[in-house]
């Protein structure tokens, strides 16, 4: 295999700069094979035990029958894609190939040139790098670790081959195999019991590290009683130039801990997000699951809860918006292990101009799981009459002492309700966004304040040129 | 644009709100037949009629309700024709109209709203202390707790509150004209008065006022200068506050007879 230099290949490596003179140092051939999985775990310097974990993957993957449920995958040329790409060559892009529509959405949402780079995958987030510093020395002194999945595996590898592929096992599904045979980057979080992460932790502000890769992996382990706040992505919309997005999230919350995981998702459009994210809640733990779906061509995300012990809660809070060409498959899973536990599932759906969304939910209550309660509530909006939304909630109850609830509505922009804005001076754009607005609020609210207006700022710019 | 250019027309007494010959159909069904009104600038004027006498569709043809079809006639609006602006241009030239049942947004706070639409017609963004004060001030004015700011806009509003809302953003939007549509349903006498004293007070400040009720009552809050009378799609009599008391003794019976013997 030709390979100009692999001599320092690794984190200290993953530089943000751009550079317009740094030539491709390793591309994968396109095409997946055993040897394409090795050269990985080479380049990486993994430990063989990583390296089996990979190939039993690689071989559970060419067994796995693609989904045949869903959105429509048959796209998808598994040949054509270049599985591993060294971060800094992925900046070898030029900021003149980032499509206008995306340079102008930056434009309009304000985001600072330098992080434009950054999410564009051409450059560094040079200022943040110093935010993160200074947050990083406070997490280290209480023992939280925060770290890029590679350096995690290095610096903590105990850890990390004790719960790595345990809540997602690498022949979960197809994409979860795909991801555990190639993965590389993403976040590897530990909080150690007792402690309260009082910031969200956001992989936007990690340093050195690609982290909006394409098959990243992240793991993370909340201690007893412990609390943290991860967020992943940013509302502005990531351009990669692949077309498969593929990453897998494994969260284990113990006794009594709580936490909650943000992402909003917004790839380019031509983007096939098939994503894998699943967490464990032990005795009166929480999870929540906080879920954006902007971008991408192809969305399916379903994120799941397995409530284990007594006292157990899940939630997810999901969004989707589909636009022309889009179709969102979104929901979520809750599977209640033990008695006493309790889940929430709310999922809001929007659909303009063409645009598919889906709920797509799976509540499961085993034999003897006693006094559970489930409530699934999924609201959808369409836009207008070209637009679909479908709803598919799958209930499967073993046991009969439960409570379980569901409401589905499916709901309209109302003449009534634009004409009666616009009387107010708001235009027929500034109306309707106001609607969803309102409309996805009880999730918006739930996110961190930069995020939220971001949130309101993007559904303007979705409707921007819809009217008429 | 500034709210309070309506100013400018009162000095020299032109009417606000110019409407000649207007005929209005929903669907098939003409609804006004040739209606002519005159508002001035700062006077309340009056328009009483039975039910399906037109009232409810000349405020919303006015404002621009895209079910509603003029057929013929013209609006002008300080000067302006206004006919061929849709709903969002003649709020932002200075028409405002309180809905007999204004919609429900949820998930859409009153005051988030309410910024968003002063904005609409600012050339300048309204700073957000500027506009806590403003909307405190006119809430205050009428009697409405502050945390009604942050519900959400008529979602689970009573008939009342909705009414009040409406009031409320009159208010704080202040334009030149106000069309009311029937915003005296609803109300208990409590309500009644608390909004015809915020109506009298804009009032003083220049503001038009089309009034349109089927009863007498909230006229006797907010007293109008002049009082014209809606049966079947045109204006059939015109006159000062007494014809509102006469109206209550007779009902409308004398003129619907005389337009059914004039169309027999």
């Amino acid at each position: 295999m030709a390979v100009t230099s692999v001599d320092h290949v690794g984190l200290d490596t993953y530089k943000f700069g751009f550079h317009d003179d740094i030539k491709p140092v390793y591309t994968s051939p396109k095409g997946l094979s055993e040897a394409v999985v090795r050269e990985i775990s080479r380049q990486k310097d993994e430990p063989a035990w990583m390296l089996d974990f990979r190939l039993e993957s690689l071989r559970q993957f060419e067994r796995k029958p693609m989904p045949t449920w869903g959105a429509d995958l048959s796209r998808i040329d598994f040949d054509d894609i270049h599985y591993y790409i060294r971060p800094q060559d992925r900046q070898a892009r030029s900021w003149d190939d980032v499509p206008d529509d995306i340079k102008s959405t930056f434009d309009k949402l304000g985001i600072p040139q330098a992080e434009r780079k950054f999410l564009a995958g051409v450059g560094a987030q040079y200022d943040s790098e110093v935010v993160y510093h200074s947050i990083r020395e406070d997490l280290e002194k209480q023992g939280v670790v925060f770290l890029d999945m590679d350096s995690g595996l290095r610096e903590h590898e105990d850890l990390v081959r004790q719960h790595f592929g345990t809540i997602i096992p690498n022949g979960d599904n197809k994409f979860a195999a795909l991801n555990s045979a190639v993965w590389s980057g993403g976040s590897f979080v530990y909080v150690p019991a007792g402690v309260s992460v009082d910031i969200p932790l956001q992989a936007y502000f990690r340093i050195n590290t690609q982290n909006m890769g394409q098959f990243e992996r992240t793991l993370i382990i909340v201690e007893p009683g412990a609390y943290v706040h991860y967020v992943e992505g940013c509302t502005a919309p990531v351009y990669a130039s692949d077309a498969l997005h593929s990453a897998v999230v494994e969260i284990i919350v113990k006794e009594g801990a709580r936490c909650r995981y943000t992402t909003i998702q917004n790839w380019s459009s031509d983007v096939f997000n098939l994503v894998t994210k699943r967490a464990v809640a032990y005795r009166d733990a929480t999870m929540e699951w906080v879920d954006g779906n902007l971008g991408s061509k192809v969305t399916m995300k379903y994120p799941a809860v397995y409530l284990m012990e007594p006292g157990a809660h899940g939630e997810v809070l999901s969004i989707a918006f589909a636009g022309s060409g889009q179709h969102q498959d979104a929901g979520a899973k809750m599977v209640h292990a033990a008695p006493d536990t309790s889940s929430l599932i709310t999922s809001k759906s929007i659909s303009r101009n063409g645009g598919r969304t889906a709920y797509r939910g799976y509540v499961q209550v085993l034999p003897e799981a006693e006094r559970c309660r489930a409530n699934v509530e999924c609201d959808a909006l369409l836009i207008d009459d070209r637009s679909r939304s479908d709803t598919y909630p799958y209930m499967d109850i073993e046991e009969s002492n439960v409570t379980i609830q569901h409401e589905a509505t499916v709901s309209k922009v109302s003449d009534q309700q634009v004409y009666y804005l616009m009387s107010r001076g708001l235009t027929e754009e500034q109306a309707m966004a106001l609607v969803i607005s309102g409309f996805i609020e009880p999730i918006v609210k739930e996110l961190p304040m930069e995020y939220a207006v971001e949130m309101n700022r993007l559904i303007e710019l979705q409707m921007e040129g819809s009217i008429g | 644009m500034s709210a309070t250019n309506g100013q400018m027309s009162a000095a020299n007494g032109q009417p606000t709100l110019s409407i000649r010959g207007l005929h209005v159909a929903v669907g098939d069904v003409e609804i006004l037949r040739g209606l002519d009104l005159d508002v001035p600038c700062g006077e309340v004027h009056a328009l009483m009629g039975p039910n399906g006498s037109g009232k409810s569709t000349l405020a919303n043809a006015l404002m621009g309700h895209p079910d509603y079809e003029v057929t013929a006639g013209s609006v002008h609006f300080k000067g302006q024709a206004v006919l061929d602006l849709e709903t969002d241009e003649r709020a932002r030239l200075g028409l405002f109209l309180a809905f007999q049942y204004p919609a429900e947004i949820p998930g859409v706070r009153v005051a988030s709203f309410l910024r968003m639409a002063l904005n609409a017609r600012r050339s300048e963004e309204i700073s957000v202390m500027a506009f806590r004060r403003l909307l405190l001030d006119k809430m205050k004015m009428l009697k409405m707790a502050p945390r009604f700011a942050e519900r959400y806009l008529n979602e689970g509003f009573s008939g009342g509150e909705k009414k009040r809302n409406e009031i409320l953003q009159l208010a704080v939007l202040q334009p030149d004209l106000a069309i009311l549509d029937e915003t005296d349903s609803g109300l208990d006498i409590d309500a009644l008065r608390i909004v015809a004293d915020g109506v009298n007070t804009l009032r003083a400040s220049n503001l038009g006022v089309l009034v349109i009720t089927h009863y007498q009552r909230l006229l006797n809050y907010i007293v109008p200068d002049r009082v014209h009378v809606l049966i079947d799609g045109r204006v059939v009599e015109s006159g000062g506050k007494e014809l509102v008391h006469r109206l209550e003794a007779e009902g409308y019976e004398r003129y619907e007879d005389a337009v059914s013997r004039q169309e027999a």
